[in-house]
């Protein structure tokens, strides 16, 4: 095993892409109000409770649209109306708290509620839109993008 | 031809007349909430090269394109008036339970096992709900092995939750081994009230 060939590489990375992919979402749809889209890799899809959610997901909202979701680590992200919300990076390690939340507000609105990675790792979270960056010491706020498209 | 141009003369003067539209500077905003428990945390916020921490109730900022952050203080009249919406739509907040073992087994105390019911009420009444098991160890043996015990205890507690009619596709476990003790100890101390388990719904 000391020279692992770039093939076998590759498919040890295509595994343990596959593996995390498939053990855990980001979080859930809880709530869906009017006209909401997921887009993912290209794809869109209509927001129903229930539909997982996953790092680099986009949500966005219709001008009666609204969608409340919970990550695994407990931070609780709604969406208003008129609103793109883009969750660029998200990982959660249960067992030490550990992994980032990067989540971007191109327009609208976003009400946040802290969760266990912002008591933990409140360096590896970050919320932003086009001109603000947030960093959360564990907390509830609201923020909102006016100048984003 | 010619009276066309004169009309496009004259709508353009006519336009040119036409007052201002009022000043409404596109800026975004940052409004710090109390949290649920009456306390408050604190938001960093940062745009082009500047800093500001907002740290009490309904303190808010505003911020030009260009990266100008200007404070201002809201209500909670006026942050319902403009977001309400926005904050009824909110997913309901988790709730937890936390559960201890019988001494030296997996098995949840008699006590323990009466939230189950509880547990079932609180699913009933949320939309998509799901179910975090997290096991916890006091600080008796290596780090490793308590990760592996606390993964065990919430494991088991699974278990148990599955008897009692819940779906296990909505259940999820993990162990925090001895790095979160609710008493805090010296290493090396037994202590029953660290060996638990939190089950909270979400």
């Amino acid at each position: 095993m000391k020279t692992l060939g770039s093939a076998g590489m590759a498919l040890v990375a295509v595994l343990v892409a596959g593996e995390a992919a498939a053990a855990d979402a980001a979080g859930t749809v809880k709530t869906v109000r009017g006209a909401v889209t997921v887009e993912r890799g290209g794809q869109k899809a209509a927001a129903v409770p229930g539909m997982p959610v996953e790092a680099a997901d986009r949500l966005v909202t219709g001008p009666d649209g609204s969608i409340g979701i919970t990550l695994r680590d407990q931070t609780l992200l709604t969406a208003g109306p008129n609103s793109t919300l883009a969750l660029e990076r998200y990982s959660f390690n249960p067992t030490t708290h550990g992994g980032e939340l990067d989540a971007h507000l191109k327009r609208g609105s976003l009400a946040v509620i802290s969760g266990k990675l912002a008591k933990a790792s409140p360096e590896s979270v970050r919320f932003r839109t086009d001109s603000v960056t947030l960093g959360v010491r564990g907390t509830e706020f609201i923020l909102e993008a006016s100048s984003g498209q | 031809m010619t009276s066309a141009l004169i009309v496009a003369a004259l709508l353009a003067i006519v336009l040119n007349h036409q007052p201002d539209p009022p000043p409404a500077p596109p800026a975004d905003r940052v409004v710090l909430l109390p949290d649920a428990k009456g306390g408050t945390g604190a938001v960093v916020v940062r745009a082009g090269g500047g800093e500001r921490v907002l740290a009490e109730a309904y303190a808010a900022a505003e911020v030009s394109p260009d990266g100008r952050i200007t404070e201002r203080r809201e209500t909670a009249e006026s942050v319902r008036a403009r977001y309400g919406a926005l904050l009824d739509a909110q997913p309901p907040r988790p709730v937890a339970w936390t559960v201890y073992f019988e001494t030296a087994t997996q098995r949840l105390t008699a006590e323990s096992r009466t939230v189950f019911g509880r547990i079932k009420e609180e699913i009933a009444r949320r939309p998509a709900p799901e179910i975090s098991v997290v096991g916890h160890t006091d600080r008796v043996g290596r780090v490793e092995d308590n990760d592996a015990l606390s993964k065990r205890r919430a494991d088991a507690v699974k278990s148990q939750l599955v008897e009692a009619g819940l779906d296990p596709a909505r259940i999820d476990t993990a162990g925090r081994g001895e790095r979160e003790p609710l008493v805090s100890t010296a290493d090396e101390v037994a202590e029953p009230r660290n060996r638990r388990a939190e089950i909270s719904v979400r």
